[in-house]
């Protein structure tokens, strides 16, 4: 054999390991590569006892609609991913996109079956358009995601 | 083509009448794409102006991904094949890279902290960027690491094309697993999520990425290829 086709074939073994091995390590790590859970996985999560409720972690979901509560400084709302919702309580600075039907994820413990936060961050969606048509969009009755 | 452009000094003079034009249409796209970026296009429905920094995020961001695929490309041929210029090639493409790789963290940074409410999270499309920072960072200091600069070739290239498992985590993380930053917008299955007016000084945007690129890699290798000329003549010396 040709010692350029030799080379070829170990890199091709080599590579075809690589790709295996980093699937395996990434798959095995799900868990802690997931940057929050969805109301469903924690309730699931808590069902089978799989989650330490003293660990800090992160929940993500929308913002349920007509949910927000606020008492002086301390908030209130729920937030769901259209299975399951949880009930969060909050006392801090919100972020500026903060809304009902918008993406966050919070931080914090789970305290008698309600999420206590200590962050909240907002997600933004990977739409982009300007205000007129979004506008537009909610008039014409065609708009898919959040209204507010 | 490929075979006849491999020698250096045929791709000099192929190059030769064309560099200059291919800075010039990157200076130009790239001027033009701030100016329509930052001027004339529309605040987003939900962001507002800070939209903005979508038009060089994602640019550096791709090309950080785009530029480490040439190099890890290039150093399998330079492995198998064993050809320099392969060589020359990916080493003259990695500082580009790696300043790209540092934009699109801060500049990731500067959009995160007014929309997310933090500067930077552990999520997999942020870590696995810094992962792709980090390679670079490695991938220059190993081929540069040898008093001759050819010894570092072999090893370098052989981390780059491990790196090479990184893009397609880059690329997969925002579906794979739930992350803080949204997911693609531009390269989907139902078309891009972007309205028209935003989508055109993205666009040019990204145009003039790719020749300016082009451009300052050319640059690169010119000087590789004198610097190696250089090297060989010494050792002729003795």
């Amino acid at each position: 054999m040709k010692p350029k086709s030799q080379r070829l074939i170990i890199l091709f073994f080599f590579l075809t390991l690589l790709g295996l091995s980093t699937f395996l390590v990434l798959k095995s790590l799900e868990d802690n590569i997931v940057y929050f859970y969805s109301p469903t996985d924690i309730n699931k999560k808590i069902l089978s006892n799989e989650i330490d409720l003293s660990k800090r972690i992160r929940i993500g979901g929308l913002v349920k609609e007509n949910s927000i509560l606020k008492e002086g400084k301390k908030i209130s709302f729920k937030i769901h991913d259209g299975i399951d919702e949880i009930l969060v309580i909050y006392n801090g600075i919100l972020p500026d996109l903060f809304r009902e039907e918008q993406g966050i994820v919070a931080l914090g413990k789970i305290e008698n079956m309600n999420f206590s936060a200590i962050e909240i961050l907002a997600k933004h969606d990977e739409n982009y358009m300007p205000k007129e048509v979004s506008d537009m969009l909610k008039k014409n009755g065609k708009w898919k995601g959040k209204l507010n | 083509m490929i075979n006849y452009l491999a020698n250096p000094n045929r791709f000099l003079n192929f190059i030769k009448p064309i560099e200059f034009s291919i800075g010039v249409f990157g200076f130009l796209f790239i001027f033009i794409g701030l100016y329509l970026s930052l001027f004339n296009s529309p605040e987003d429905y939900q962001q507002g102006d800070t939209v903005r920094i979508m038009y060089i995020h994602v640019p550096f961001a791709w090309f950080a991904s785009f530029l480490y695929l040439s190099i890890s490309i290039a150093s399998i041929f330079f492995l198998i094949w064993r050809h320099p210029f392969a060589d020359i090639i990916a080493r003259s493409a990695a500082p580009l890279g790696l300043i790209f790789s540092i934009l699109t963290i801060l500049t990731g940074s500067l959009w995160g902290k007014p929309m997310w409410g933090t500067w930077w999270v552990w999520d997999a499309r942020l870590t696995s960027m810094l992962i792709l920072c980090i390679f670079y960072f490695a991938y220059i200091g190993i081929s540069n690491a040898f008093p001759r600069k050819i010894d570092g070739s072999k090893p370098a290239a052989i981390l780059a094309i491990v790196g090479m498992v990184n893009l397609p985590i880059i690329k997969f993380s925002v579906d794979w697993w739930n992350t803080l930053h949204q997911p693609a917008s531009i390269i989907r299955f139902d078309g891009p999520s972007i309205n028209q007016e935003m989508l055109l000084p993205l666009v040019i945007m990204l145009l003039g990425f790719l020749f300016m690129s082009i451009f300052i890699i050319l640059i690169n290798i010119k000087t590789n290829l004198i610097y190696k000329k250089y090297q060989s003549e010494i050792l002729k010396l003795g």
